[in-house]
């Protein structure tokens, strides 16, 4: 038993319904109590769907169990296949289903259907919706993929867009384009988009783009070995990562010296830039799903001259290849789907920007970091009206303005630091291109110490203490200090407090003066 | 302001009985206003990472940082033996109780699957109410989707406490369901101004409220979902006072009018208190609800408010109710409000959500009340719709939000005529 406060990931059957939602002609039956039709709403008002997602639920009730769950299931199937015509069904059970084992799958098989019947096995007490997307998937590729002639001209599926996903119907735009500059044809782009029949259609193309492994790469390996499918590796979401994908798209394809055209790609002379300076050496902490993650470390370090001083991801199943990333950055990766936990590293790290999922965007909120959102799990935020894809060349520009948003740019930073106690430019007024407030008065005090542990737990006020107790308890802060401390601009002024004590402790201060925060700044200047 | 059975009424219209696929939340979903209601509150779901996406995904993902609320996610290894499932849950209240010292009373919240394996929460409730007395009050109740519809969940919590409530032989006025501070506070100054007193609200803000109960309790329910709750109120000797809901401004009348007539308040004296906001929430309804009038409505089941808010839009707002769909029709409850809506509307218990859905589209209503899975889709195809939560959300009720409740419902319409992206030839 683990005691959660918000996941990261729902229940794998919320996987199973990803696919089946971004298919079409495919309906998932799903042997489940009344209360679980709750997912609806995540695809008609998080995507804004306008049909429901094609799933019948069983809704058996206390009454049922016992007596006639498995009719139920029977019945709920055959009224579905007759009303919605589907050309096939996927059926599985939710997590209380899975408890009374009626066998779902079973039933659905011995009923004579006439239509493929996909039975879905998704351990809810042991994985996660990720792993419901990818065995989903996975099945569907297993029954309905068969080896066949590939097409004249050279071509590959995309594979890994799902129903509610961040930024799905935009990277495959994006990935179009870039495929077909580069002179391949798209074959078939699944789940998302795709109809069973469809699905039949996959070995026709010549290589596979996984898109997003945690969808696609088990069906990625199940058709490498069976239908003679090489797949790509590289994530193209990045300036860097698009180029290497264009690379391996061309070798892949047999075409030498692959070209696509770059004249819409902004990112690079956007951060070379000036204005772009004060970008430099920003401390990010990246945490989401290892895919976004990895992609927003390079992107971080080496497209916008970050500094990474933290990356996790909350999906286990991918702990290895992210780990081996921030090794290379000199980082132990977290990877967990505690939210306590993440921010309590988040706290630690103390960042100067967070990269992360909305849960992420709420630890910033608490912590006064700004946060850019990255990654699932989905916001109604993440959908957004205008093409805003990761992945490309457009993915790329995308990733620069919403990464800056939130910080306080270039020149205005200066001006914080300059009239610190300005009454338009100062701490509490938020970066400036951010409305919906007017500047709120200066505090009297600053919170000593960042202290976020709520004592009734919801509001995000940090308890106000006027004197100074250090984290480490021996180094206290005397008053001048502090005060000169509360100069300091706000979005640096964490990593002064860190860095100070850090090096009072070093030398063996047990107080820190106006001169030690200044012997800490010349120890750390870069 | 008699709620006088009327002969062409909705109490004995027949029931149209459906059983299929339901679309609606189940019970734990009301831990979403009972935690923020109940200020020293823990409520703990036992339960599986289908239930905590549920109340993250209801909750409109995070807005507090960290809830009152939590869900104890069972694994494999618990439901292999109970014995350790009992163990695991010991641990996690302690853990959780100490990293929450501001807890006085911890809800263990049965759902679909605790039920299924057969956990025992009442007595893993006692057995921690031993452990962690006085300090912590640990009670269960189940809100899982096999027994609870949405807010059955606030029913099944209220009903949970009230065997604890200390007895008392006062006569007093128990008002019975979790409302806005607003207006749970708007409507305590309505007693006091009629002379009422004293007033208990169940439930209290904290567990160390004035909150008693016994033979001279007399109840008004304010929520028309809390049939267990008063059941058992009534097994502890309180008295029920049958009233429609007080929604609207003639709800509200009526609400209050059974009250004062329980206690005698000298006719005149009501006058004098209600007649300035019954005023103020007629003429706020009638330019409120301006839109609404002559036109049709439909209602998904969802809250079980839906009869209470169909009599306000129909005699105050001016519509004519198609269909009346609600989770469960609780006579006792909602009989005086059924009598007041002129027969003629499909009155439906239960649901079968494709065989509805073909009874909406035929009737092509005006307005149609339904959950959030089902409005973008209904829209889609051309209707206009209300998400019934926002409903359940928002302040409705008693007079001062007479016109915000007229307002929830007319605003689609509104929007409906103020759109317009056709070229302008």
């Amino acid at each position: 038993m683990k005691l959660t406060v918000w996941t990261y990931e729902g229940p794998p059957h919320v996987g199973a319904m990803r696919v089946a939602t971004g298919m079409k002609g495919l309906h998932y039956v799903l042997h489940a109590p009344q209360g679980d039709t709750y997912a609806d709403l995540l695809f008609t008002m998080i995507e804004r769907r306008n049909h429901r997602p094609p799933v019948t639920y069983t809704t058996f009730q206390a009454r049922d169990l016992g007596s006639d769950t498995a009719d139920l299931f029977e019945v709920a199937c055959r009224d579905a296949v007759e009303r919605f015509n589907p050309e096939a069904i996927i059926v599985g059970a939710s997590c209380t289903a899975e408890l009374i084992q009626d066998d779902p799958g079973g039933i659905a098989e011995r009923m004579g259907l006439d239509l493929p019947v996909v039975a879905l096995e998704l351990p809810s007490y042991q994985r996660k919706e990720n792993f419901g997307v990818s065995e989903t998937f996975l099945q569907l590729v297993r029954h309905l993929a068969r080896p066949m002639e590939r097409t004249a001209r050279v071509s590959c599926n995309i594979l890994g867009p799902t129903g509610l996903g961040f930024r799905h119907r935009d990277d495959v735009e994006e990935l179009t384009g870039l495929l077909h500059e580069i002179g391949v044809d798209v074959n078939v782009i699944a789940p998302m988009g795709s109809s069973p029949t469809d699905l039949t259609r996959l070995g026709a193309a010549h290589f596979n783009v996984m898109l997003y492994p945690e969808a696609a790469e088990d069906a990625c390996r199940w058709m490498e070995r069976n239908l003679e499918q090489p797949y790509t590796r590289t994530v193209p979401i990045g300036v860097g990562a698009t180029r290497d994908f264009i690379a391996e798209v061309g070798r892949l394809a047999g075409i030498a010296n692959p070209r696509t055209d770059e004249s819409r790609l902004r990112l690079p002379w956007w951060s070379a830039s000036v204005d772009s300076t004060y970008l430099t050496g920003k401390r990010v902490f990246i945490f989401g799903d290892a895919t976004h993650a990895i992609a927003a470390a390079r992107i971080a370090r080496d497209e916008m001259g970050f500094e990474v001083v933290g990356l996790g991801c909350y999906n286990r199943e991918f702990a290895r290849p992210i780990r081996a990333v921030a090794r290379e950055m000199g980082l132990e990766a977290l990877v967990t789907d505690d939210y306590l936990e993440v921010e309590r590293a988040i706290e630690e790290a103390s960042p100067e920007m967070i990269l992360g999922t909305q849960m992420e965007r709420h630890i910033g909120k608490r912590l006064g970091i700004p946060c850019a959102v990255i990654s699932a799990p989905v916001h109604v935020q993440d959908f957004p009206a205008r093409y805003s894809p990761q992945g490309g060349w457009e993915g790329a520009n995308v990733i620069f303005d919403t990464w800056i948003h939130p910080l306080v740019m270039g020149l205005e930073e200066h001006l914080l630091a300059m009239f610190r106690e300005d009454f338009e430019f100062h701490d509490e007024a938020g970066p400036s291109h951010h409305g919906g407030h007017a500047p709120r008065p200066m505090a009297p005090m600053e919170p000593a110490n960042a202290s976020h542990a709520p004592a009734a737990g919801e509001a995000a006020e940090p308890a106000a203490t006027p004197t100074a107790a250090p984290a480490g308890g021996e180094v206290i802060w005397l008053a001048d200090a502090e005060k000169e401390l509360r100069k300091i601009p706000f979005f640096v002024r964490g990593k002064a407090r860190r860095n100070t004590e850090k090096f009072a402790a070093e030398k063996g201060l047990s107080a820190i003066s106006i001169e030690t925060l200044y012997e800490a700044k010349a120890h750390y200047a870069r | 302001m008699k709620a006088q059975p009327d002969s062409t009424g909705c109490r004995e219209a027949p029931v149209l009985k459906e059983r299929g696929q339901r679309e609606v939340f189940c019970g734990l979903t009301g831990i979403i206003w009972l935690h923020r209601k109940m200020q020293d509150a823990f409520f703990l779901v036992v339960g599986s990472r289908t239930c905590a996406h549920l109340l993250q995904s209801a909750a409109g993902v995070m807005i507090f940082a960290e809830p009152r609320f939590g869900t104890a996610v069972l694994e494999e290894k618990d439901l292999a033996g109970l014995a350790d499932a009992n163990e695991e849950l010991d641990r996690e209240v302690a853990r959780l109780l100490a990293r929450r010292p501001d807890i006085r009373q911890l809800f263990l919240v049965g759902s679909c699957p605790s039920e299924v394996i057969k956990l025992d929460l009442s007595r893993a409730a006692e057995r921690l109410t031993e452990i962690h007395a006085p300090h912590v009050r640990v009670l269960n109740y189940s809100g899982s989707g096999i027994e609870t519809t949405f807010t059955q969940g606030e029913d099944a919590c209220l009903a949970a406490m009230v065997p604890h409530l200390p007895h008392s032989d006062e006569r007093q006025l128990m008002v019975a369901g979790a409302l806005p501070d607003v207006v749970e506070d708007q409507m305590l100054k309505l007693l006091a101004d009629l002379g009422v007193g004293p007033v208990r609200v169940l439930p209290a803000r904290r567990v160390d409220g004035d909150l008693s109960v016994g033979p001279n309790t007399v109840v008004a329910v304010a929520q028309p979902f809390l049939g267990d709750t008063l059941e058992a109120l009534e097994r502890r000797g309180a008295r029920h006072l049958p009233a429609p809901f007080p929604f609207g401004e003639q709800g509200t009348t009526a609400w209050l009018a059974a009250i004062a007539r329980e206690f005698g308040v000298p006719e005149a004296h009501f006058e004098a208190v209600t007649a300035a906001p019954r005023a103020r929430a007629r003429k706020a309804v009638a330019s409120a609800s301006e839109n609404l009038r002559g036109k049709t409505i439909f209602f998904f089941p969802d809250s079980q408010l839906e009869v209470p808010l169909a009599r306000f839009m129909t005699t105050e707002c001016g519509m004519r109710p198609l269909e009346i769909g609600s989770p469960f029709i609780h006579k006792g409850l909602v009989g005086p409000d059924l009598d007041m809506i002129p027969a003629g509307p499909i009155i439906s218990e239960g649901q079968d959500v494709d065989l509805q859905l073909e009874r909406c589209r035929a009737q092509r209503p005006d307005l149609t009340v339904c959950g959030l899975g089902l409005a973008n889709p209904l829209e889609a195809e051309g209707l206009t719709t209300k998400w019934a939560i926002e409903l359940v959300f928002t302040p409705v009720h008693f007079y001062e939000q007479a016109g915000d409740l007229a307002g929830l419902f007319s605003r689609p319409v509104r929007r409906k005529g103020l759109l317009r992206m056709e070229a302008a030839e």
